[in-house]
């Protein structure tokens, strides 16, 4: 015979119990199970305390936190009237990122000590945009954003001009301040270039020329 | 051997007596289903489960090599490719796999579609679906991202960027998706967590809840123009067909589901053999800006609006167009839930199917050759055509030289070579007088920078000289008609009659 049947008839006794007797313990047990249930719920949301914080940790730190100034060369490095791709190291890696924690930007010395450091990557999709010497602008390989030497948006889907590092010339070093990848949310929406040298004409030429020009992008002027 | 038959029966008695899964599992297979549902339309659900099946076996052989380290990923690949022994064809038939299984499930959702077979009561089925058409797509792109390339580190780069415009919560989002202030190696981890467990758990877990209603619902009977579906009439008319017309889904219709499956099999696998494996491109190294990123072939369509959206239009297109994308698809099946299944009776749903599957096939036959994207080398790699220099005068062919030297050729083409973000020059002059040539590339205008600051009087006199020489087939040369009715006394001076 099985062992589970045995067991069950020994058990006859219990079955005799009266019905009121059996619901009450029906309903204790239906209650410790509530119980158990609530325990658990606890435990659970104990438990998640920790994880949403491990997993929220990335973002719950302050955007400006990464960010550190890092020299990026000497000012000779840097002819007046040019514009150059400069490599640093960001600030905030692992030691396996590998290449991926080099990153590149491009310093424009304007004259003496003004500059300007723009991102290399596109304001539209973050794409890296090339400097073109020979016609002043920089180009984006991705959807064609164009931009004009001082960083203003020339054509193409960018919404506002490159992202541009917060520098400063400290004795014979430009400095940056960098460390976190530039995008639409940390940098303000539509924002004027840090520094304006020939932008605000250009930005005025082009809201001027923009204006009464709803055309396709292949249409003539 | 009637020993060993014996043996082997015992064996799975013995199985069985524990277990008890045998007998209903033969009963699921035998379960009989209208005699109308064994078609060849049919067959494209089960071909999406199989390659399912394969892209799980072979993404678990990929990862007893695969390195998930930002700094050795990409060359982990590369020892893949060329150092483990047919590691190259693994990630092959990975990689088409994937491409096939986007493909087989598009399909199966448009054939769904067609056939009206996400009516009553299949509408959790249909939804369920969809779920597992965007976890199919997640694991494309987040396969993308493993095979760390250059490619894949600037599709992160656009998916930050895509992010960060989220109204509010974009800077919070994007360190999420980065897992750190840059694309680096807890990117890269995260989107292996991602592609290796979160997703194909899911996806896994979904497909059964998919199969379990198919079988628990049963197949979508053949639909007939007239034969409308009701919530009140429609099971008992579908019991009656299977009654009528029923046969064991095993083995009389799940043939050609076997045989679908497996000429798919051999397609991914003959593509691997002749194509290869996607990738590796390029290492993930940024500072190696000569690149032009672009994405697998299931998102070109995506990359290709993002080119042509106007920059007011392009936030709240991109997020508002896939809630309603999605939640129209989500909603399909609840609004349209009962009335006619045969699509000579839906003319709107076939209509629809047809612009959806045109648009997305244009979006994507354009991401293949980005015309909105200048060519990068193009002035120096494409020169002029010596047509284009014949009977020119110094300062024409001087123009010609500026023509490359300011990269123009980045977006303009002539003689067929050169970018197409601009209008090919070829025949310029006769759209466009030289005073309006002029205008345009000082000022630009449309989409085309200002090069007032980039040339000096005698390069633009040179260029416009050059270009007002380009007429096509000698076109006759733009005329300015105002000019003309000024001057009407005199004759009309133009300096391109020497042409």
């Amino acid at each position: 015979m099985d062992p589970m049947e045995q067991n069950s008839q020994g058990e006859q006794p219990v079955r005799a119990e009266p019905d009121s007797v059996r619901s009450a313990k029906h309903s204790r047990r239906a209650f410790l199970f509530k119980l158990s249930l609530a325990v658990n719920g606890a435990v659970g949301a104990v438990l998640a305390v920790p994880i949403i914080g491990y997993l929220l940790g990335p973002a719950m730190k302050k955007g400006s936190s990464y960010n550190s100034w890092i020299s990026l060369g000497s000012l000779s490095d840097f002819p007046e009237g040019e514009t150059r791709l400069v490599n640093y190291r960001n600030p905030v890696t692992t030691s396996w990122d590998g290449q991926t924690g080099d990153i590149p930007c491009w310093v424009r010395r304007v004259s003496g000590t003004t500059f300007q450091v723009f991102a290399i990557n596109c304001a539209h999709l973050g794409c890296p945009v090339r400097w073109f010497a020979q016609s002043k602008l920089f180009l984006c390989p991705c959807h064609g954003g164009a931009y004009y030497a001082d960083g203003a948006r020339a054509s193409g889907p960018p919404e506002r001009g490159l992202f541009e590092y917060e520098h400063k010339v400290s004795g014979d070093t430009l400095m940056i301040s960098a460390g976190k990848m530039p995008t639409l949310a940390n940098q303000a929406r539509v924002d004027t270039p840090l520094t304006q040298i020939d932008g605000t004409d250009a930005t005025k030429r082009l809201m001027a020329l923009e204006r009464p020009e709803p055309r396709c992008g292949s249409c003539q002027g | 051997m009637p020993g060993l038959k014996q043996r082997g029966l015992e064996l799975y008695g013995w199985f069985e007596q524990r277990l008890g899964l045998g007998t209903p599992i033969i009963e699921m297979a035998e379960h009989e289903v209208p005699e109308n549902t064994s078609s060849w339309w049919y067959v494209f659900g089960s071909a999406a489960t199989v390659l399912l099946v394969l892209q799980v076996m072979t993404g678990v052989l990929l990862a007893l090599v695969y390195e998930t380290s930002a700094s050795h990923a990409w060359n982990s690949l590369q020892f893949l490719d060329h150092s483990v022994k047919l590691g190259w064809f693994l990630r092959a038939v990975h990689g088409w796999g994937s491409d096939f299984m986007i493909a087989v499930v598009l399909v199966h959702m448009a054939q769904v579609f067609l056939f009206g077979a996400y009516k009553f009561p299949r509408e959790l089925t249909w939804i369920i679906g969809v779920g597992l058409l965007l976890l199919t797509l997640g694991m494309a792109f987040t396969g993308q991202v493993l095979r760390f390339d250059q490619d894949a580190y600037w599709g992160l780069g656009i998916g930050a960027s895509i992010v960060s415009r989220v109204p509010i919560i974009g800077g919070w989002l994007v360190d999420m998706m980065l897992g750190g202030p840059i694309i680096a190696g807890p990117t890269l981890t995260r989107f292996f967590a991602l592609h290796v467990f979160v997703i194909p758990g899911t996806l896994l877990a979904m497909v059964g809840l998919h199969v379990w209603m198919v079988l628990r619902l049963g197949i979508n009977d053949w639909p007939m123009p007239g034969r409308v579906v009701r919530k009140s009439t429609y099971v008992r008319e579908y019991d009656e067909l299977t009654k009528k017309t029923g046969i064991p889904f095993v083995p009389d219709a799940a043939w050609k589901d076997a045989i679908f499956a497996a000429a798919i099999m051999l397609s991914v696998i003959a593509c691997a053999l002749i194509f290869g494996p996607f990738g590796p491109t390029g290492q993930p190294d940024p500072t190696i800006i000569q690149t032009a990123p672009k994405p697998d072939f299931a998102f070109l369509w995506i990359y290709a609006v993002l080119a042509y959206l106007p920059p007011s239009l392009e936030t709240p297109v991109l997020f508002i167009a896939p809630v309603l994308g999605i939640g129209a698809m989500l909603l399909l099946p609840l609004i349209g839930g009962e009335g006619e299944k045969h699509w000579s009776r839906r003319p709107v749903a076939v209509l629809m199917l047809a612009v959806i599957a045109v648009t997305l096939g244009v979006f994507t036959r354009l991401g293949t050759y980005t015309p909105w994207s200048p060519i990068m080398e193009a002035w120096t790699s494409d020169p002029i055509p010596v047509a284009y220099l014949h009977n020119r005068t110094p300062l024409e062919r001087q123009g010609a030289i500026v023509l490359q030297n300011k990269q123009c050729r980045n977006c303009h083409s002539v003689g067929g070579a050169g970018g197409l973000r601009g209008p090919a020059l070829d025949a310029i002059a006769s759209r466009m007088t030289e005073d309006q040539i002029i205008r345009q590339v000082l000022q630009g205008g449309g989409n085309m920078p200002a090069y007032g600051n980039a040339l000096n009087p005698s390069e633009t006199t040179a260029l416009v000289r050059f270009l007002a020489t380009l007429r096509g087939n000698d076109l006759s040369p733009a005329i300015d008609a105002s000019r003309h009715l000024a001057d009407s006394s005199e004759t009309p001076a133009t300096p391109l009659t020497e042409h």
